[in-house]
């Protein structure tokens, strides 16, 4: 885990990531006005930023607050859905301030889901945390499956589990119809409106990782009895990165769902949280920069390797397990060490014969 | 198990040993009959201890006597089985280690406990925590709060840092600190708590002579320019035998006996129990 | 009612050979094998192959299964967690995930994403009738499998040497090695025979359930570790007792219910088990040391 040195070179690393957002921003938008993308990699550019504010809200529980979540999926899928139903109900207002209020509302609702479900999961430790996340991310997906929403004169319905029981005007509409998902969304989200949220909340990690509150939460990563003899409550501040990254998963879910006209939860099972957490363990855990990078070249590069899609989880699974090895067991890790040192030797020596 | 139920204990249990320059203040800590058992079996029984406010006061016994657990005892890493502990005047009774923390009790580790890979500036900041008044949401916006209160709260760690002169370490990891430094990082921490009770696990484990001179004075210099008590675990005798007011001997869980260096060194069942496998 | 009892301890015994792997491996290796639910779909997939490809019995199938499961557990173990032994658990954990999709994306290379239709296997045993509901021949063979190799594993560790020094490792690691007790083959062993039986279960969950993909085994991994937990992770009885209750509640609650919501109620009982008894039914306390 890398970690912050001091206070300079802490701000110097988050705006080499602000930086990295807005040569993100600038070189696909030039790209998209001058017509050179193709229209494959052109309809990924807002999943990808989706999946870069994915990246980095988990690696504030992963990375900064060490705790394996393996159901973030479910929190982007509450912001999905919630966002769904508040951009219908907005019909007729303008798309911006339909998308703004679709992922504020889709912020919240996936927060409080956060808090929730933190409340039972943060009394738990390491593999069975996990193993807890996970659980409660196919609950979300399963409740998800049964949940019936419609909209009419009256207003929304809900239902559960019986799609018979919304008790609507024949006139009205279904918008979210059990495991069938969403239906019909209007497709509002823009990739600039996603950078900017990218953006945000790039800066609200940043800023809470480098301050009182970032210090207290690592604190307790570190050596949770000594935090508390420090008199930081590990509760508080696991459940704030938690709810925290739940929210942010949410928004990003939000985002997510109005850049497609249909949706259906199994879309964000165990599977996505899975491919969020290979971005964030080899970006380098508690590394947003890195976070930031492997979402952003790992969903693009199969787009470019058509031919090697096939084979892309296979790869993702082994460059997993290598890294995990590498970065964790000392013989190999000094192993790897020696031989950079002396590739760069050569390299050196060979610089110096030209 | 305790081998020794009749031996005649000095100033067991309270009235307690407290100094002269004491007696009129309020004592920090008393705890009364305190103990604790693991799985039936009794770790620490009839613990009587009351420390004076600006008392220096040494915890002393063989390994495996219990002192550890007396610490975690007080810090409520455990909840006592029996017995209890009234801090500044209060029952700490199903108190949680963060709220006596915040009461006036800061601890070191024994096996040091540092947020390794944050810097030592940082590692005070976080004993600072509950000082630097700044909300949470300020941090995350940079309001004017922020700035100030992290200006306010960087002078603070260097100040205290210097006390061990180690405000140049202030930018390095703590985990590439040499162990001495390490301990006395762990010091500088639970000072920056503010506590009124300092209880030190072991402070000169692993110094050399003259580390151990230099932390002799620098934890009596804490103790008077804060104005706390200080409760410290050592096998250093001379580091005990130097600092301390007074003095508590623990054996098989139990108080074996209390009193001033030159009493305790004195006592022949302290000798036998514990000074004696020390000095020959 | 009583078919669905019967139907629910018949997939709990299948949960319960599952489980037996996981709480064997959590019990002695101290980590979650994640991959543990592919490596039931890895024997399914053989068994699958050896009969309809190879046009062996299904008895050979079955054993061909338990072989090569075995080998892949103890490959797995030797190459990717035995480096890790000194890691910490977040690691070992994320590294056990990507064994677990490697698994899953090898077997979907080799044998494509289409489901496969899985052969009767026990074509010659008769269904039996019990006090009116029908017992399936997959659910008579779960429950005689669960029971034998429920007492078999219990003889092993607490009769022979091997089983005995295996006990010894998962108490204390370092006393063991001190003792004489080679760990590694410890370790080894207990991964072998997890992985065994997670080949026998998957025979099982292919034929009482047909159908055969790349992620056939994830779910009822899940589910089984859940078992696990439930019944005390690291006793073997708890295993059994954890699997048959979930099998029985996952059944019911696909009856009664929802079928929609089944998982979702199996999942609760962990939930619900971890915040209020985290030691399961039949587990043992442990301390912290401060």
């Amino acid at each position: 885990m890398k970690m912050i040195k001091n206070a300079s070179t802490a701000s110097k690393k988050a705006f080499i990531n602000y930086g990295i957002v807005i040569v993100f921003f600038v070189v696909f938008q030039t790209l998209v006005s001058t017509g050179n993308i193709t229209s494959a990699l052109k309809g990924q550019l807002i999943p990808i930023t989706c999946y870069m504010i994915m990246a980095i809200s988990l690696n504030l529980v992963v990375g900064i607050s060490g705790e394996l979540s393996l159901g973030h999926a479910g929190f982007m899928s509450v912001g999905a859905f919630t966002a769904v139903i508040v951009s219908s109900l907005m019909d007729g207002a303008s798309n911006p301030a339909r998308l703004l209020v679709s992922i504020i509302v889709g912020a919240i609702t996936a927060a409080i889901a956060g808090f929730l479900i933190g409340i039972p999961v943060l009394r738990l430790n390491g593999d069975y945390l996990a193993i807890v996340t996970l659980a409660f991310g196919e609950i979300i997906k399963n409740i998800l499956n049964c949940l019936y929403v419609g909209i009419d004169d009256k207003g929304v319905h809900f239902a559960f589990n019986n799609p018979n029981a919304l008790g609507m005007d024949p006139l009205g509409k279904v918008i979210i119809n059990g495991p069938m998902g969403a239906v019909g969304i209007s497709k509002i989200a823009t990739f600039s409106g996603a950078v900017i949220l990218l953006m945000v909340i790039l800066i609200i990690i940043q800023n809470l990782v480098n301050s009182r509150t970032g210090r207290a939460i690592m604190a307790i990563r570190d050596n949770r009895i000594a935090a508390e003899s420090m008199g930081l409550s590990p509760m508080k501040y696991k459940m704030l990165a938690f709810t925290v990254s739940a929210s942010m998963a949410g928004a990003a879910g939000a985002v997510y769902a109005l850049n497609y006209s249909t949706l259906v939860p199994k879309k964000f099972d165990f599977n996505t949280s899975i491919l969020v957490l290979v971005f964030v363990v080899l970006g380098g855990i508690g590394n947003m920069t890195g976070s930031l990078i492997a979402a952003g070249v790992l969903v693009v590069l199969p787009e470019l390797l058509r031919k090697f899609s096939d084979y892309r989880m296979l790869v993702y699974a082994i460059v997993l397990i290598l890294v995990m090895l590498v970065t964790n067991n000392e013989k190999l890790k000094g192993k790897i060490d020696t031989f950079l040192k002396k590739f760069r030797m050569n390299i050196s020596k060979g610089g110096r014969k030209k | 198990m305790s081998k020794s139920p009749e031996v005649k204990l000095v100033n067991v249990p309270s009235p307690n040993f407290v100094p002269e320059k004491d007696i009129d203040k309020p004592l920090v800590l008393e705890a009364a009959h305190l103990g604790i058992d693991f799985g039936g079996l009794v770790a620490v029984d009839e613990f009587n201890i009351g420390i004076g406010a600006t008392e220096i006061c040494g915890l002393i016994g063989p390994n495996g006597a219990g002192k550890t657990t007396i610490f975690n005892l007080l810090t409520k890493v455990y909840e006592p089985t029996r017995g209890t502990i009234m801090l500044g005047g209060k029952d700490t009774h199903n108190m949680t280690p963060v709220q006596v923390n915040q009461m006036g009790i800061a601890r070191t580790f024994q096996n040091i406990r540092l947020f390794d890979k944050l810097t030592v500036e940082e590692n005070v900041k976080i004993g600072l925590h509950n000082h630097i008044g700044y909300h949470t949401l300020s941090g995350v916006f940079r309001l004017p709060s922020y700035w100030r209160e992290e200006k306010k709260s960087h002078e603070k760690a260097l100040e205290l840092l210097d006390i061990f002169g180690m405000a140049d370490l202030a930018n390095v990891t703590a985990d590439s600190l040499p162990y001495g430094a390490q301990r006395r990082l762990e010091i500088v921490r639970a000072l920056a708590t503010g506590p009124k009770l300092l209880l030190l696990d072991e402070p000169a484990a692993g110094m050399n002579p003259s580390e151990t001179e230099e932390l002799m004075n620098n934890i009596r210099k804490i103790r008077d320019e804060f104005q706390i008590a200080v409760l410290l675990i050592e096998h250093d005798m001379n580091l005990v035998m130097g600092i301390c007011e007074s003095i508590v001997v623990l054996n098989f869980g139990r108080i074996i006996a209390k009193g001033t260096p030159s009493q305790i060194q004195e006592n022949p069942q302290v000798i036998e129990a514990y000074l004696g496998t020390h000095r020959g | 009612m009583l078919a669905h009892l019967i139907n629910g301890i018949s997939l709990g015994s299948i949960y319960a050979i599952i489980a037996l792997g996981y709480t064997m491996v959590y019990g002695i290796a101290k980590m979650l094998n994640f991959a543990h639910g592919d490596v039931i779909m890895v024997g399914g997939y053989v068994s699958f192959c050896s009969m309809m490809y190879l046009g062996l019995p299904a008895p050979v199938a079955i054993l061909a299964a338990v072989f090569v499961c075995t080998v892949l557990g103890i490959v797995v173990e030797r190459l990717a967690y035995k480096p890790l032994r000194a890691a910490t658990s977040l690691a070992v954990l994320i590294t056990a995930i990507g064994m677990s999709y490697f698994l899953q994306n090898a077997a979907l290379l080799i044998w494509g994403a289409n489901p496969k239709a899985f052969p009767n296997m026990f074509k010659n045993i008769e269904a039996i009738e019990f006090a009116g509901a029908r017992v399936s021949p997959v659910a008579i063979v779960s429950i005689v499998a669960n029971l034998i190799i429920m007492i078999a594993l219990t003889l092993f560790t607490t009769r022979t040497k091997v089983g005995k020094a295996m006990r010894a490792v998962s108490e204390d690691k370092g006393a063991a090695t001190l003792m004489g007790i080679n760990v590694n083959f410890t370790i080894s062993l207990t991964f072998a025979i997890g992985s065994g039986l997670a080949a026998i279960a998957g025979v099982l969950l292919c034929t009482a359930y047909p159908t055969l993909m790349p992620t056939t085994g994830s779910m009822p991994g899940i589910k089984a570790f859940t078992a696990a937990v439930f019944g005390g992770i690291g006793s073997i009885p708890g295993a059994m007792i954890g699997g048959i209750l979930l099998g029985i509640i996952e059944i019911l609650a696909r009856a009664y219910i929802s079928s929609e919501l089944a998982d979702a109620i199996v999942f609760g009982v962990l939930i619900v088990v971890l915040i209020f008894r985290p030691t399961g039914l039949l587990g043992k306390q442990v301390h912290e040391k401060v």
